[in-house]
């Protein structure tokens, strides 16, 4: 995908967490956000999945324009799949029910072929035995699993990704980073917030390193990780691969 | 999860026991407390009134259960007004909302009887009593409703964005499913309160049960032969409430 913004900004009362982005990557598959928490990466990541508008400036994916008002915003959102940290299954809902809601009531397909396709995708990511169970009865790995089969089931422009794995423990994370690194390799665009660097290093094919709202160093991740140009990202890399 | 398989839990016959000690109990202090003043039981006269306490019974019932029906709607056309973005709507459920809530059901009644029907012609005095029970417990359900609402978190809400739902369909595939359980123990609660504060309608003349009770204490001079069964007719409505309440809040205990 081609990525474009220009000029973005958001502010939250006085703080202003996106100042003034400029990016333009004309070809992106796997697009990665690293730094330090409150650096603005989550907004920017709620800012491309349409769920915060910025105050200025525009995005554009492939050349279509990020929309403004409401209701083109919601149907864009329906043509994306997010998934946040945690919390993102509809608790009162099996796998497959959650799987099936955006099917049948967003993108209005039939029962029948919704169910057909939800099935299907689980069983595609070895989820299926987990069809018929609340989300409370799930690990937080398979939680996160089905969250994304239910982002993939729509079959979205692009996924995204907050921060997928900070709620699970290393083996989760495993298992999780594995689905996204096959999603991938189908040649699935997506935008990925992670603290994970060791995944972002093999998966990325551009990293970007966003502090105080801005993006300080955006370049493939051989360079980043080894040769990082700013001094903050350098420091902030040195500190979080120390251990 | 079973309730024996739990070890704290006492074995039936204590329970049984233990209800019927502290029944005794308190019959034991009433039977003492009405023994020392000598009071001289007469249901004869009362026995004659019986098909009057039940016919009060059921325009009780009724009241009620319609009363009932329409506070819930109007509950939750409240709760969905205070989440609007207009402000003058949301404003006008929270003044709405404060001063039913501030005010004693009386004075609504008296208001709405005398004034407020009369202004707008409702003749019918049952219906002027249905609509006012309505807005006096509506506004309380509202509440209720507002924050079972609330209580589904804000990562629920941008899970239902995210995906494409409209707001429309987030309140009922994805709030209203999960608010449900935090609202209907409080709710049910509301109801038993709603079925006793019907009995303030006998002042504008509804021949509902607790005004059947005071026109047979008035006929046969009997005060406590009239009123015992007015207790215990309210009783049958709302045990059983309060017993599927405690049963509901059990349930959500385990569940979550």
């Amino acid at each position: 995908m081609r990525l474009e913004l220009s000029g973005i900004t958001k502010t939250f009362g006085s703080h202003r967490v996106i100042d003034d982005i400029s990016l333009d990557l004309p070809d992106v598959h796997a697009f990665v956000l690293i730094g330090p928490s409150g650096g603005g990466k989550s907004t920017l990541l709620r800012i491309l999945a349409g769920l915060e508008r910025a105050e200025a400036g525009r995005i554009a994916i492939d050349g279509s324009e990020l929309p403004r008002d409401d209701e083109p915003l919601r149907q864009y959102r329906s043509g994306i799949g997010t998934v946040f940290q945690a919390y993102n299954l509809f608790p009162h809902l099996t796998a497959l029910e959650n799987i099936m809601l955006p099917l049948e009531k967003v993108h209005r397909l039939p029962r029948d072929e919704a169910r057909a396709r939800a099935i299907e995708t689980l069983r595609r990511f070895q989820l299926e035995p987990h069809a018929h169970k609340k989300p409370a009865q799930l690990s937080g790995g398979q939680k996160q699993r089905v969250a994304i089969t239910r982002a993939v089931a729509i079959k979205p422009r692009i996924l995204l990704f907050d921060e997928p794995t900070s709620a699970l423990d290393p083996e989760m994370t495993a298992e999780v980073l594995e689905m996204i690194e096959e999603l991938k390799r189908e040649g699935r665009d997506l935008v990925l917030v992670t603290h994970e660097m060791a995944f972002a290093r093999v998966a990325a094919d551009q990293v970007a390193f966003l502090d105080n709202g801005k993006i300080l160093e955006c370049s493939p991740p051989g360079q980043i990780f080894t040769a990082a140009r700013s001094e903050s990202c350098r420091r902030f890399l040195g500190r979080i691969l120390r251990y | 999860m079973p309730a024996s398989s739990n070890p704290s839990t006492p074995a039936l016959w204590q329970r049984v026991a233990s209800l019927l000690l502290a029944f005794a109990l308190i019959a034991g202090l009433f039977t003492f407390a009405f023994s020392t003043v000598g009071y001289r039981w007469n249901w004869s006269g009362v026995w004659v009134y019986r098909a009057l306490f039940l016919k009060g019974w059921l325009v009780t019932l009724l009241l009620s259960a319609i009363s009932l029906v329409a506070s819930c709607l109007i509950g939750l056309v409240l709760a969905l007004l205070r989440r609007a973005r207009f402000l003058p709507l949301k404003y006008l459920a929270r003044i709405y909302i404060e001063t039913i809530r501030g005010t004693p059901l009386l004075v609504q009644l008296l208001i709405f009887y005398y004034v407020v029907a009369h202004s707008f012609a409702i003749e019918n005095r049952y219906v002027v009593g249905v609509l006012t029970l309505s807005v006096f417990s509506g506004a309380y359900i509202s509440e209720v409703i507002r924050s079972g609402i609330e209580s589904v978190g804000q990562s629920q809400l941008d899970s239902a964005r995210a995906i494409g739902l409209t707001t429309r369909q987030t309140y009922r595939y994805v709030i209203f499913p999960q608010a449900i359980r935090q609202i209907l123990p409080p709710l049910a609660g509301q109801f038993a309160s709603l079925i006793k504060d019907s009995s303030l309608l006998s002042i504008i003349g509804i021949n509902e049960f607790a005004l059947s009770a005071q026109n047979v204490s008035s006929y046969t001079y009997s005060n406590f032969e009239s009123y015992l069964p007015l207790a215990v007719g309210y009783l049958v409505l709302t045990l059983p409430i309060s017993l599927w309440t405690q049963s509901l809040e059990q349930r959500n205990r385990f569940e979550t």
